[in-house]
């Protein structure tokens, strides 16, 4: 695996997916480079949630090729953990576990999948916790948290495993517009910090200020892409035009 | 003719006014849970619980109104008899017998204490090999996971009592094996016969209980590299240890009413000491008091678990 920085730490080439009948992904290609905040847009059902999904292996693609870190994930004998230790995601319901407090939610995945020394875990935890501005909420259940506390433990969990790339898919859709934002402070923090993003987000103002780079799919292709300025200045097809004047 | 038309004016509720516990966990005596206490691992229900819906106003008022009506019944019963040579009343015969049927014979185990021990051991049994059956029957491998099931739905479809005699018949009395011989009386058999339906049915609260555990869980544990096995452990089961609590109460109540099963096939529990009692005193007017009575215990160690089940299921009724 000779791979280095100047190479994409996420290379997509060319992915097919169908459930069933239903073609989600029609030869879908782009590459992220370590650092980079991608932003991926577009209309429901467009299978941006799948291109997230396909990167740390939830689901298989029929054909293509995804490399991260210049490992292929689209290979059978792929050490599937071993990639999921470097890619860490968040989901739009959050998904923290309900019966473990905010501390060991994130403690759980360091110490039983890592085999990290607990008490150093535990150091860690209430950085992360203070970190998503949370201190204090350690000993609190996800059902005691508000919306958007829950996502960013969820962010700080998955931050605890140390990933080198983080997915995020709609993080914030489920959350109501005033809690959107400590989140997505959260996530701008990160990005700042250097940390390689890839998010699925309806927050254009958001995408428009973090993003790198900004990819337009609709019915599983990327129907056009470019730095955000040029994007939402610019924007050729009509497709996007359409999308665009809706949300904006 | 007239026609009363009920013209209901809306009630408006009051803006601030402190909304009541639920009608069931009043009833239970139980105060109505702290804002919040919900989501605690444990903090939200322990054994002073059972306690106090042991000792619940509505349970204790049912058992005092069965417990009197049992005894007048006898009273009048035996008042209605016909009176020849001078007889313990029916109260006295009832209390003489007591001990018997609620200890059995002195110096070995039976009667009712016989009951709640093969309950106890029927659901220890039942409960870890049907946690095993219902993980079996959600596992990837077809190889386990068929003839898990087929074992559930054929214990879970089979008469109970059908299955005592099975086993019963097909056990042997005793084992011989490294120079010991290890007997096997009745009453182990009865408990591994009873065993067996309830791990069928543990198996299927398991089942039930981990299918509803949001696939989110799966995924979100999934994307943390946890394996399969892991996710199981540390995540899954956890969360479905609340759920399972109260049908598998449900089943323990189930169950201890039907030990009583056990002596068809010859075991000496509270059923065959009745009858037992009430043969040896050879008077018909007994025969309602004394069933009444067994009738009783049963109730009275079966009720408050049937209570406490109502109020456990409402309370986990909504989990996130």
């Amino acid at each position: 695996m000779a791979w280095s920085d100047d190479q994409p730490i996420v290379s997509v080439k060319n992915i097919y997916k169908s459930f069933g009948d239903v073609q989600v992904l029609r030869g879908v290609s782009f590459d992220v480079m370590k650092g980079q905040v991608i932003c991926i847009i577009g209309p429901s059902g467009s299978g941006k949630s799948t291109i997230l999904r396909c990167i740390n292996a939830l689901i298989a693609i029929d054909e293509g090729s995804i490399l991260v870190e210049g490992q292929e994930v689209h290979d059978p004998r792929l050490d599937k953990l071993a990639l999921r230790k470097k890619v860490g995601m968040v989901f739009q319901q959050y998904n923290l576990f309900p019966h473990l407090t905010a501390l060991e939610n994130i403690m759980l995945a360091p110490v039983h999948v890592l085999k990290q020394p607990k008490d150093q875990v535990e150091a860690r935890a209430h950085q992360l916790l203070a970190k998503v501005r949370l201190a204090g909420k350690e000993n609190s259940y996800p059902g005691e948290l508000s919306g958007g506390q829950q996502q960013r433990v969820a962010i700080a969990r998955s931050l605890a495993m140390s990933p080198d790339v983080m997915l995020f898919d709609e993080v914030t859709a489920a959350l109501d517009p005033e809690t959107v934002k400590e989140v997505l402070v959260t996530i701008r923090e990160l990005a700042e910090e250097g940390m390689t993003c890839l998010l699925v987000t309806h927050e254009m103002g958001f995408a428009r200020e973090v993003a790198d780079h900004i990819y337009f799919t609709d019915r599983g292709v990327i129907i056009e892409h470019g730095p955000p300025k040029d994007f939402f200045a610019n924007a050729r097809d009509e497709r996007t035009k359409a999308f665009l004047s809706q949300i904006l | 003719m007239t026609i009363k038309t009920h013209a209901r004016t809306p009630k408006k509720p009051k803006a601030d006014a402190p909304k009541p516990p639920p009608r069931d966990v009043v009833l239970a005596g139980l105060p109505p849970l702290p804002q919040g206490a919900r989501s605690g691992r444990w903090g939200d229900w322990g054994a002073d619980d059972f306690v106090r819906g042991f000792f619940s106003r509505r349970s204790a008022l049912v058992i005092c109104a069965i417990v009197a009506s049992g005894i007048l019944c006898g009273e009048a019963y035996a008042q209605l008899s016909p009176r020849g040579q001078e007889r313990p009343g029916i109260i006295e015969t009832m209390l003489n017998w007591a001990p018997l049927i609620l200890f059995g014979r002195p110096g070995e185990i039976g009667g009712f204490a016989l009951n709640i021990l093969v309950s106890f051991m029927v659901m220890a049994i039942g409960t870890v090999t049907g946690v095993l059956l219902g993980i079996a029957q959600v596992t990837k491998s077809a190889l386990v996971r068929i003839p898990a099931w087929a074992i559930t739905q054929f214990f879970r479809n089979s008469p109970w009592l059908v299955l005592l005699f099975f086993t019963i018949l097909l056990m042997p009395f005793q084992i011989r094996a490294f120079g010991y011989t290890i007997p096997f009386p009745d009453w182990i058999k009865a408990t591994i016969g009873l065993a067996l339906p309830i791990m069928a049915n543990i198996s299927e609260v398991t089942r039930g209980a981990i299918q509803s555990i949001p696939t989110g869980q799966w995924e979100s544990a999934e994307s943390l590299a946890f394996s399969r096995a892991q996710t199981f452990r540390l995540i899954i089961l956890p969360q479905c240890v609340k759920r399972m609590t109260p049908p598998w109460m449900n089943w323990y109540a189930i169950l201890t009413m039907a030990t009583s099963l056990v002596s068809i096939v010859g075991v000496s529990d509270a059923m065959t000491l009745t009858k037992l009692a009430v043969d040896a005193d050879g008077r018909s007017e007994l025969l309602i008091p004394m069933y009444g009575m067994l009738l009783m215990f049963f109730f009275i160690y079966c009720y408050p678990i049937a209570r406490l089940t109502q109020v456990l299921e409402r309370r986990y009724a909504v989990v996130t």
